[in-house]
């Protein structure tokens, strides 16, 4: 499986970015092999509109199975169920953190966004 | 928007009146300039989030329309979800994810792109509603009737730049078209500035005013604009404006005083050119000058 998580930097020891489509960046972690790649997303952190959607768009293109950050809107929430990408609200303080707590299954699969739209 | 649509509407010459910040005066100067053309205007109210050039115009309306723009429709039979509009889509209003295109039209700018780069032809135009237009006339001087064009955005909605292009599309227009502007320095502002003959920039002497007048300098230089400055309330505040003017080689072309008669005409709904008969004959002369010099670059 592979989890993509909002993170404030790049490696399992930085924090978890509670934010979504303005995260820093995606660590995407093969929970097989523990393998973890960059995504960047410094477009959407300073995109003008729509920052979720496109996060959304590129984790999915990236193959992620899963999504764990800390707010999810409904945009970006409905793009990534579309594709069948599960996604996990935590509130853990580090990747490292939020890594164990879903590979220990502690983490509930969430059915809605968990914070408003930005938009309207 | 196509060229040809902007290049029919476009009179011979057209004058943008933007400002970075707000509340500087640009509605006062544009309906004020207006006034003091001597000649047949079009006065369009280009700020179709707040429009409130018609409290000071007073026109006789004649005309209201309900104003559509286009967002994508996709045709799932024929969508093969390649991805090509997602990311074509500089606002992100389209994603494709689980083998079909999702369009949030809330955030599409009405750039059809989209229709055009799909190698489907899967996408077609819907109409969405986006607010109303309002024209009228204000025949004060019969001589020198000032048609007037505002925009109205919808509640709720909140993609002003199609609606921007319909102020400014609408009716052929007289020999000067005034354009009252958002202020700002984003699309809308962008939106209303682009394509006119020349820009004035009215600014006040203030941090704040130096501020927002050196974004806009950047904006409309970028856009390859002309443009000069107005200074409004200029005897307050302090010098930064005229010197960041001076240091650019920037022109300032007016300077209005602050006057309590303004004030208080400003209040009522009354025009600077009532309050300040020499003003008028300022805005004028400054009118001819930038005219004649833009016609004859």
């Amino acid at each position: 499986m592979n989890v993509a998580f909002s993170a404030t930097g790049s490696d399992l020891n930085s924090d978890l970015d509670q934010r979504f489509g303005r995260a820093k960046q995606f660590i995407l972690v093969d929970s097989e092999t523990n393998a973890a790649t960059i995504l960047e997303n410094t477009q959407n952190m300073n995109a003008a509109q729509g920052a979720g959607i496109q996060a959304a768009q590129n984790v999915i293109n990236a193959g992620a199975d899963a999504v764990v950050t800390g707010n999810c809107g409904p945009k970006a929430f409905e793009v990534l169920q579309a594709a069948g990408v599960k996604i996990y609200h935590s509130r853990e303080s580090s990747v490292g953190e939020a890594l164990k707590a879903i590979l220990n299954g502690d983490l509930q699969e969430a059915d809605s966004a968990n914070v408003e739209s930005h938009w309207s | 928007m196509p060229e040809t649509q902007k290049e029919h509407s476009c009179a011979p010459f057209t004058l943008a009146i933007a400002s970075g910040k707000g509340g500087t005066g640009k509605t006062t100067l544009a309906t004020a300039l207006a006034e003091a053309a001597g000649m047949a205007v079009t006065l369009r109210d280009c700020d179709v989030e707040e429009p409130n050039a018609h409290l000071f115009v007073q026109p006789q309306w004649s005309r209201h329309s309900e104003q559509n723009r286009p967002v994508p429709l996709i045709d799932t039979q024929l969508c093969s979800a390649c991805g090509k509009c997602a990311e074509l889509c500089q606002f992100n209003a389209i994603a494709v994810a689980g083998g079909r295109a999702m369009v949030f039209a809330e955030l599409c700018h009405s750039c059809q792109g989209c229709r055009r780069i799909c190698p489907e032809g899967a996408i077609s135009d819907k109409n969405m509603p986006m607010g109303s237009l309002d024209c009228g006339v204000q025949l004060k001087n019969p001589a020198a009737p000032i048609n007037f064009i505002s925009g109205k955005l919808a509640i709720g909605q909140v993609m002003a730049p199609p609606l921007i292009r319909a102020v400014k599309n609408v009716g052929a227009g007289e020999a000067l078209n005034i354009l009252d502007c958002p202020p700002g320095t984003s699309c809308p502002m962008i939106t209303a500035v682009r394509g006119s003959d020349f820009v004035i920039l009215v600014t006040e002497p203030t941090p704040f005013g130096l501020n927002d007048l050196e974004l806009a300098v950047e904006t409309v230089r970028q856009l390859e604009l002309p443009f000069g400055v107005v200074i409004n309330r200029s005897d307050t505040g302090n010098s930064e404006v005229r010197n960041y003017c001076r240091d650019n080689a920037i022109n300032i072309a007016l300077e209005i005083p602050w006057e309590r008669s303004i004030a208080e005409a400003y209040s009522r709904g009354d025009s600077l050119c009532n309050a300040s008969p020499v003003l008028k004959e300022k805005l004028h002369t400054m009118l001819q000058h930038i005219m004649q010099r833009e016609e004859s670059a």
